[in-house]
């Protein structure tokens, strides 16, 4: 487990970033995107996975979590 | 003086690299790269923010100066205390230049040293009482200060004293605010560590005191961030922001106020000019207060008119309005500078190994100048830092994370740069080589850099360099005679 944040990125889209590693990039996919049912798993355009647990409903932006990766680490 | 291909600039990187023992070259070449513009993530080609091998040469510092140098330092009424021997503080007293107003010593103490100068007894026995000791004497001296940083120094976290107790208690006692910074120079492996430290004890300790106090601002708000005043930068910056019609509510940290600081939450944009010490805070004021931060560069004309007009996209129409007539007003002294010094600086190739966010921000300005950075890295960057680097740098151009002081200077050897942007230490190496050299931590003693009054002084100061005569007088008089009487006899 590992604290991220997302950010509403400029261009639009979101933006995933890890300070652990200093990881900022785009989301490319989520999982649930919806009123009722936010997160899941988030695709990210550099080839890396990470889960987040659904909630109920999207959070004001930008918001700290808590986030598995799924797979190995991407480089 | 040479543009090297990629292929050029990776021999280049491996042949430097041949000195050093296996495993250390391994270490090594996955912080040398040839630059790559088309990627997006930097970490494919370049591994930085890791411990510096033991054995070379690196040029890092601590936690401890990343949090009281950088950091705290400038806030000028507060008393930063470098609490531990005398020297960590003593040996790097106002180096920075960080310049502000007030009367030092009353009502400002940037300049100043206050240390607990810890001796064999307070390591043995603990510092604490000597802490409880020094906060009331502070108070009793210097009534005038608005609150009290205590600075750790790397026995305190060996000797594991309890900083927080007793400042906790001081603060009490004096009504004052007092900070635990537990900055220790062991965390981490450069000052970089010590930004974050820093920034996360403003969080825990100042940044919400006046959360709930009457709302007085206006929808002009904005913070600089990350902007320290060397040699007056802050103040360059502020100018500009304030003919646009924005009210600039904190300056941090330079020539800043705790005062300043506790209002920032109600700001309604955060300028970002130093990502890298103060990403930390803009991210989570944006995040718990809703002010969102961008970053921006006041580095050169192109860069700053890029600025201040995606600054101005955050606002109304009456701002947008008088940009642009900021930037029309300014743009006749630019052309006139550009006119000046760009026939003397034209195509000259410039190195720059410095830390922060000069290696890709001051990028701009010397294109401006018509001049080409030909190699750039940082001291203690990460990752996100070479993210935004890629972009900025020309194909194949060399990019050096950490890099020791044999790699620098065989690099320099190589490249034959005209000048180079870095520090002190890197100085007299560089110029006994023949090369001119500006020190671009603190601007070489000059400065303002920033903004269009720090442009004009950045042309000259670089020009300056570039053309004192005494890069032609390196060979002396007595070497030379003989060079010439071999050239007589042999004619
Ligand atoms: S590493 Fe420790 S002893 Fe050295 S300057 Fe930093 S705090 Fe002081």
């Amino acid at each position: 487990m590992a604290n991220i944040m997302i950010r509403q990125a400029d261009g639009g889209g979101l933006t995933f970033y890890l300070p652990k590693r200093d990881l900022e990039a785009p989301i490319s996919s989520i999982e649930f995107d919806t009123p009722e049912k936010w997160g899941g798993e988030l695709k990210l355009d550099n080839g890396g996975a990470y889960y987040i647990d659904p909630i109920a409903r999207p959070p004001r932006l930008p918001v700290s979590l808590r986030a598995r990766r799924l797979g190995a680490a991407e480089d | 003086m040479t543009t090297l291909s990629r292929a050029e600039t990776e021999a280049l990187i491996a042949e430097v690299l041949e000195v050093y023992p296996e495993k250390a070259r391994k270490d090594r070449a996955k912080h040398l790269t040839a630059n790559d513009p088309g990627i997006e993530q930097s970490k494919k080609c370049i591994t930085s923010n890791r411990k510096s091998l033991p054995g070379v040469m690196t040029i890092r510092g601590c936690a401890y100066a990343g949090s009281k140098g950088v950091v705290w330092g400038p806030i000028k009424d507060m008393i930063h205390i470098s609490h531990g021997p005398v020297g960590c503080g003593q040996y790097s007293r106002a180096g920075r230049r960080n310049y502000y107003v007030g009367t030092t010593g009353v009502d400002a103490f940037g300049t100043m040293n206050f240390t607990s100068d810890f001796q064999e007894k307070d390591i043995v026995f603990g510092g604490d009482k000597k802490l409880a000791k020094l906060l009331d004497e502070v108070e009793q001296l210097f009534p005038l200060h608005r609150g009290i940083s205590v600075q750790s120094e790397c026995p305190i976290g060996l000797i594991g004293d309890d900083i927080e107790s007793v400042s906790k208690k001081g603060a009490a006692a004096i009504g004052k605010p007092i900070v635990p910074v537990r900055c220790e120079g062991f965390r981490g492996v450069s000052q970089s560590l010590g930004h974050h430290i820093a920034n996360d004890a403003i969080r825990d300790w100042v940044l919400d005191k006046r959360d709930g106090s009457p709302d007085t601002s206006t929808p002009y708000d904005v913070a600089i961030i990350g902007d320290y005043n060397i040699g007056g930068d802050a103040w360059a910056t502020r100018i500009l922001l304030e003919e646009m019609g924005l009210r600039v509510v904190a300056q941090w940290s330079g020539d800043g106020t705790l005062a300043e600081m506790m209002n920032t939450p109600k700001v309604k944009l955060n300028l970002l000019h130093c990502y890298r010490s103060m990403n930390y805070i803009s991210r989570h004021m944006e995040e718990k207060y809703g002010i969102p931060w961008m970053e921006y560069n006041f580095f050169g004309p192109t860069k700053i008119v890029e600025s201040l007009r995606r600054i101005a996209a955050f606002f109304d129409d009456q701002v947008k309005e008088k940009t642009e007539a900021v930037i029309a007003r300014y743009q006749p002294m630019m052309d006139a500078i550009v006119a000046r010094y760009k026939p003397r600086l034209q195509g000259k190739k410039v190195m720059l190994y410095v830390g922060g966010l000069r290696p890709r921000h001051v990028i701009g300005a010397y294109e401006d100048l018509g001049m080409e950075v030909i190699g750039t890295g940082y001291e203690f960057g990460h990752n996100d830092d070479y993210d935004r680097t890629t972009k900025e740098m020309g194909d194949a151009t060399l990019i050096y994370d950490d890099a020791t002081g044999f790699e620098l200077e065989e690099f320099v050897k190589k490249l034959k740069p005209d000048l180079v942007g870095s520090g002190i230490k890197e100085k007299y190496i560089f110029q006994k080589m023949g090369i001119p050299l500006r020190q671009m931590h603190s601007w070489d003693y000059s400065g303002p850099y920033h903004g269009y009054d720090g442009f004009a002084i950045f042309a000259r100061d670089m020009d300056i360099a570039l053309s004192s005569p005494v890069w032609g007088k390196l060979v002396p008089p007595w070497k030379k005679t003989v060079a010439e009487e071999e050239v007589k006899e042999a004619a």
